[in-house]
């Protein structure tokens, strides 16, 4: 640990698609409470790396901790590292909150089913405190009303609303959010958006790949652009929307606010 | 006088006693054709889950896997049959399957249990490749969002993958069961008195194979449509929980439309 309270570490990480380096060489730093938004254009590694955090994707190089453990590895005598187990893996992400882009809540559970599977399945929690808790995340979310329906039932923002219910629900340490309003329309992002500006004000660590700048600029404590599987540029939003240095920076901001 | 006009017309009055009023060996015969096809799917289902679990695994498993498979469905069931029968006792040099065996003071026939072998190990080569596209064809994001919970690969598979994977296998499996109903026919050929062995016991005797082979036809389609009765049960089932989307194969394929459907 770094002693300043980092909750997320990722140093030198390097992933590779077959000969294709997607990652290369990423270092990042989030302390507590802190909300950092990752931009770039598509193909730059945004979500590749979020994935990698929470081990989706395994790592070809570098390490990644969260809250002092590495994830998804362990090291060996000698300071190698090995795939962790099954188990231990599982354990590690059960610390970790994920959103993903296309929602991917279970068709065949509804929303209260949803929320409480991974309380009462990971962390033993007895059923009635598992249904209070879920019932009060559906409250914060604004979705009280539907804990009986099916997701099939729900609009894309209201089923995104119920995916951070679910991912919360495990108290993480820490949120990774992959751009969980692009497969939204326009009207529902607002509501989306509102759970996560709610979510920062409350203290939350969040990382976020988002192509929402009005959210970025809001509520992110520190702004990073990746290009090219690198990170090429990080600052506040002020300083980065206002005075990039990095040229492909300015030219991604320009296109991306028309 | 009666006899030699039989011979040549089709004997009605045989037809439907064997249909309507059959003898006691026969409903031992369909205890046991019913028992055998229930018993042999169900390890079917069995061996086919754990052959595509092998399938995921370590290479040599892997590789395993393929070739029973391989062999399983390019193979003749009744050569199968035969060869278990007889051969298994040749080749493991000891013997697997005696003449009678006493599971639990069950007399058994030693025919039966190697007949429910070879079903059971056809039916799971079938059944592995049936499970295999039911698990392909649930969202790779439903397992990725279980393990993002802390749920551990297999327990994700169990919780989450499987029972949205059984939308897809039950109607296949149906369709497997509705085949083994009628493939349990065969082990009439080792011996096993099924009820297709009853009719061939009874035509060799009476000489009038065409009525004792439609009525004991008439009794395999009997099972097949109750079958099917309780397999669109399990499909309505099924597909009730949530979307409203796909027909169940079973009521397409009959023609069977419920109201408000096109």
């Amino acid at each position: 640990m770094n002693g300043n309270g980092a909750v997320l570490v990722a140093r030198d990480v390097v992933k590779y698609y077959g000969n294709h380096q997607v990652l290369c060489g990423i270092d990042l730093d989030v302390r507590r409470g802190e909300v950092v938004c990752i931009m770039g254009p598509s193909g730059s590694g945004k979500t590749t790396f979020l994935r990698c955090i929470n081990h989706l994707e395994r790592i070809d190089g570098g390490r990644i901790e969260v809250n002092g453990d590495l994830v998804g590895y362990r090291t060996e005598p000698g300071g190698k590292l090995k795939e962790d187990s099954d188990a231990a893996i599982a354990r590690k992400r059960s610390e970790i909150g994920f959103v993903f882009q296309r929602f991917n809540l279970w068709p065949n559970k509804t929303v209260l089913e949803n929320i409480v599977l991974g309380p009462r399945l990971v962390r033993h929690v007895p059923r009635p405190d598992a249904v209070a808790r879920a019932e009060e995340l559906l409250r914060r979310v604004g979705l009280a009303e539907k804990r009986d329906q099916y997701p099939g039932r729900l609009s894309g923002g209201q089923q995104q609303r119920v995916a951070i219910a679910r991912a919360l629900a495990m108290s993480p340490a820490l949120m990774l959010f992959d751009e969980p309003t692009s497969a939204l329309d326009p009207e529902t992002t607002g509501e989306v958006l509102d759970v996560m500006v709610e979510l920062a004000r409350g203290g939350m660590t969040m990382v976020c790949v988002t192509h929402e700048t009005g959210f970025a600029r809001s509520v992110a404590d520190r702004i990073v652009m990746m290009d090219n599987g690198a990170i090429v540029e990080e600052g506040s939003p002020e300083a980065l929307f206002t005075a990039a240095q990095n040229p492909r920076t300015r030219d991604f901001l320009a296109r991306i606010r028309h | 006088m009666v006899r030699e006009l039989a011979s040549v017309q089709f004997d009605w009055t045989l037809f439907f006693h064997r249909l309507f009023d059959p003898t006691s060996q026969f409903w031992h015969g369909l205890i046991i054709t019913i028992s055998v096809a229930i018993v042999a799917q169900i390890v079917g289902v069995l061996i086919g889950g754990v052959t595509v679990a092998a399938s995921r695994s370590w290479r040599p498993l892997r590789a395993l896997a393929f070739l029973y498979v391989l062999v399983f469905r390019g193979t003749p069931l009744i050569v199968q049959v035969f060869f278990l029968y007889f051969g298994a006792n040749i080749f493991l040099g000891f013997t697997l399957f005696p003449r009678e065996l006493d599971l639990l003071g069950l007399q058994i026939q030693g025919a039966i249990l190697a007949g429910i072998t070879a079903l059971a190990l056809n039916e799971g080569a079938y059944m592995s490749e049936i499970i295999r596209a039911g698990i392909d064809a649930v969202d790779k994001g439903q397992m990725e969002s279980a393990l993002s919970i802390g749920l551990t690969r297999r327990r994700a598979m169990y919780h989450i993958v499987l029972p949205q994977a059984a939308r897809t296998i039950v109607p296949p499996l149906g369709n497997q069961f509705n085949g083994m109903i009628k493939a349990t026919s065969l082990l009439a050929f080792i011996g096993v008195t099924e009820i297709f062995q009853d009719a061939q016991i009874t035509y060799a005797a009476n000489f009038q194979p065409v009525e004792v082979l439609a009525a004991v036809a008439l009794w395999y389609l009997l099972l097949t449509i109750g079958w099917t009765l309780i397999q669109m049960q399990i499909e309505r089932k099924l597909g009730v929980a949530h979307t409203d989307t796909a027909v169940p194969f079973s009521r397409r394929a009959l023609g069977f439309r419920m109201r408000g459907e096109t």
